[in-house]
């Protein structure tokens, strides 16, 4: 989800960065008021620990491999603002270091993966770790977190493309996020188990991120939304052109037989004239079909350790 | 927290190993950081923001970039490998762009700024080494936390990848058969547990600098 230099215009460029330095600054003043000193370190540490996770590989079908992304479990381990900050730092190395991510697009890539990801992980893995209720709720709350702080980025990303005028938003917006809803259950599943090995190894560093951080997410959730006002509502009227609105359809057709049962694709939807409608409930459907994805694997996995403990 | 003194440390025995090592002798390489960084931002900026019609300034960073590669005397083949491991990226979306028709930039545009951008961040990782990148942003004005977090990364990002590559050495010398329903199950016990591993490790790097009069 790196995006490249030369990808996005000045406009889009300079304000992505701007939202993203702002975050930043949130996440930094934030830390420096809140963070006791004893886990400064654990930032620099946990940004290493990012990297080192992101070289551990997971087979996929095929013989590729996937790894994890990370955003949404450190949010879930540190805490909002340390999330932030670790994102940051890992997504400047990656430019600098490994040359992955444009220079110009740095301000773009921080927003979405920085500020966007975390944030939608830990919101969600909040909400969804208060409903449901135990060790398996929260390991079907860190995976639909890590589902949905993936396709967030990506709808950012998607978003920042079409303004820029680089990749169309009815091309980029099923492409980008057809894809990562693929990746994203990949994220899920990694952040899940990863998540549910911390808690078993060490319980407390698990139990030290679920204080409440409202009033930091009320913040991050008011940048969250002026960058989704400026990078996708502008797109979410109706399509300004016939070329356009084949490519919508055929990447919706292509969109919903990945995210949701096949019927779905020639399903007149009653009442919904708009394409873009059209889109947002296969999305909807398919967050659903993820959710309960989620909570299979948080009772197939937290089941098979116990018997394991019985051994 | 303002003891962390950032000066070019010793060459890492895995940066090299990891692609990311600069060669430290040649001349370019001995430049103070600062104006490789303004240089490399004027570039970089110029070719993604000027038009692709304004094809003089593109010869110029490339001829710039060649330049900059032979004084260096950067190693050739393994930056011909990091382009290429970063092509599919700018290949992809300059097909994307030309699926997109008319009204976006074009695909050549795309593949031009893309492509030469690239070689000018590879080029600059290869003639600076990323120790000398704390220093500057601190001297820049960036917040000390930010700082303090990116040089403390660079410093242990190697310790921490020698250590998931032993656990996975370990976990594979350990497991004779591996099941198929725990193919994804131990990558991410061992993920959790260089976690756990890098805030013990964390910890006692809080006592080492408190020892060291941090703060």
């Amino acid at each position: 989800m790196h995006i490249p230099d030369g990808f996005l215009d000045a406009k889009t460029a300079v304000t992505a960065a701007s939202l993203a330095v702002v975050g930043l600054g949130v996440a930094l003043r934030q830390a420096k008021r809140e963070l006791p000193p004893r886990r400064v370190p654990l930032l620099g540490l946990g940004a290493a620990f990012v990297f080192a996770a992101q070289m551990v590989n997971f087979p996929v079908a095929g013989g590729t491999s996937g790894h994890l992304i990370g955003a949404a479990l450190v949010a879930a381990l540190l805490g909002l603002p340390a999330a932030v900050i670790v994102m940051a730092t890992v997504l400047i190395a990656q430019c600098f270091l490994f040359a992955d991510g444009g220079v110009t697009a740095l301000g773009a890539n921080g927003f979405n993966m920085a500020v966007v990801a975390p944030m939608a992980g830990l919101l969600v893995f909040r909400l969804i770790g208060r409903v449901l209720p135990g060790q398996r709720g929260q390991v079907a709350a860190m995976a639909f977190a890590g589902w949905c702080s993936t396709v967030a980025a990506a709808v950012a990303c998607a978003g920042q493309l079409a303004w820029s005028g680089t990749v169309g938003w009815a091309v980029g917006l099923p492409a980008m996020v057809g894809i990562h809803m693929i990746i994203g259950l990949g994220e899920g599943a990694i952040s899940a188990l990863a998540f549910y090995a911390v808690v078993r190894a060490r319980p407390e560093l698990a139990a030290g991120a679920v204080g409440s951080a409202g009033a930091g997410l009320v913040r991050y959730g008011l940048l969250a939304t002026l960058g989704v006002a400026l990078f996708v509502a502008p797109f979410a009227c109706p399509w300004p052109d016939g070329l356009e609105a084949v490519a919508a359809k055929l990447g919706f057709e292509h969109r919903a037989a990945v995210a949701a049962p096949a019927w779905l694709a020639d399903y007149q939807f009653p009442g919904i004239a708009s394409p873009g409608v059209a889109t947002a409930v296969a999305g909807a459907i398919g967050a659903l079909v993820v959710f309960g994805l989620a909570v299979l694997l948080s009772w197939v996995v937290v089941r098979e350790k116990r018997e394991d403990d019985g051994r | 927290m303002s003891g962390i003194h950032f000066g070019a440390s010793p060459a890492h025995p895995h940066a090299a190993a990891a692609g990311a090592g600069p060669r430290l002798e040649g001349l370019l390489q001995r430049l103070p950081a600062g104006p490789k960084f303004v240089a490399l931002l004027v570039l970089v900026v110029g070719t993604a923001v000027l038009p692709v019609a304004w094809i003089w300034w593109h010869a110029v960073v490339a001829a710039l970039l060649v330049t900059a590669i032979v004084v260096g005397q950067v190693p050739v083949r393994p930056l011909l490998w990091r382009l290429l491991c970063f092509a599919p990226f700018v290949g992809g979306a300059a097909v994307a762009a030309a699926w997109h028709g008319s009204t976006g930039p074009g695909w050549r545009a795309v593949a031009l700024r893309g492509g030469l951008c690239l070689s000018a961040v590879v080029v600059f990782g290869a003639v600076t080494p990323f120790a000398a990148l704390p220093g500057l942003l601190k001297r820049v004005g960036v917040p000390t936390l930010l700082v303090t977090t990116l040089a403390l990364m660079h410093r242990y990002l190697f310790v921490l990848s020698d250590e998931a590559q032993r656990m996975q050495r370990a976990r594979a010398s350990r497991t004779l058969v591996r099941p198929r329903r725990l193919a994804w199950g131990l990558p991410a016990e061992i993920v959790g547990r260089l976690f756990v591993r890098a805030s013990e490790r964390a910890e006692r790097i809080y006592l080492a600098m408190c020892a060291r009069g941090w703060r």
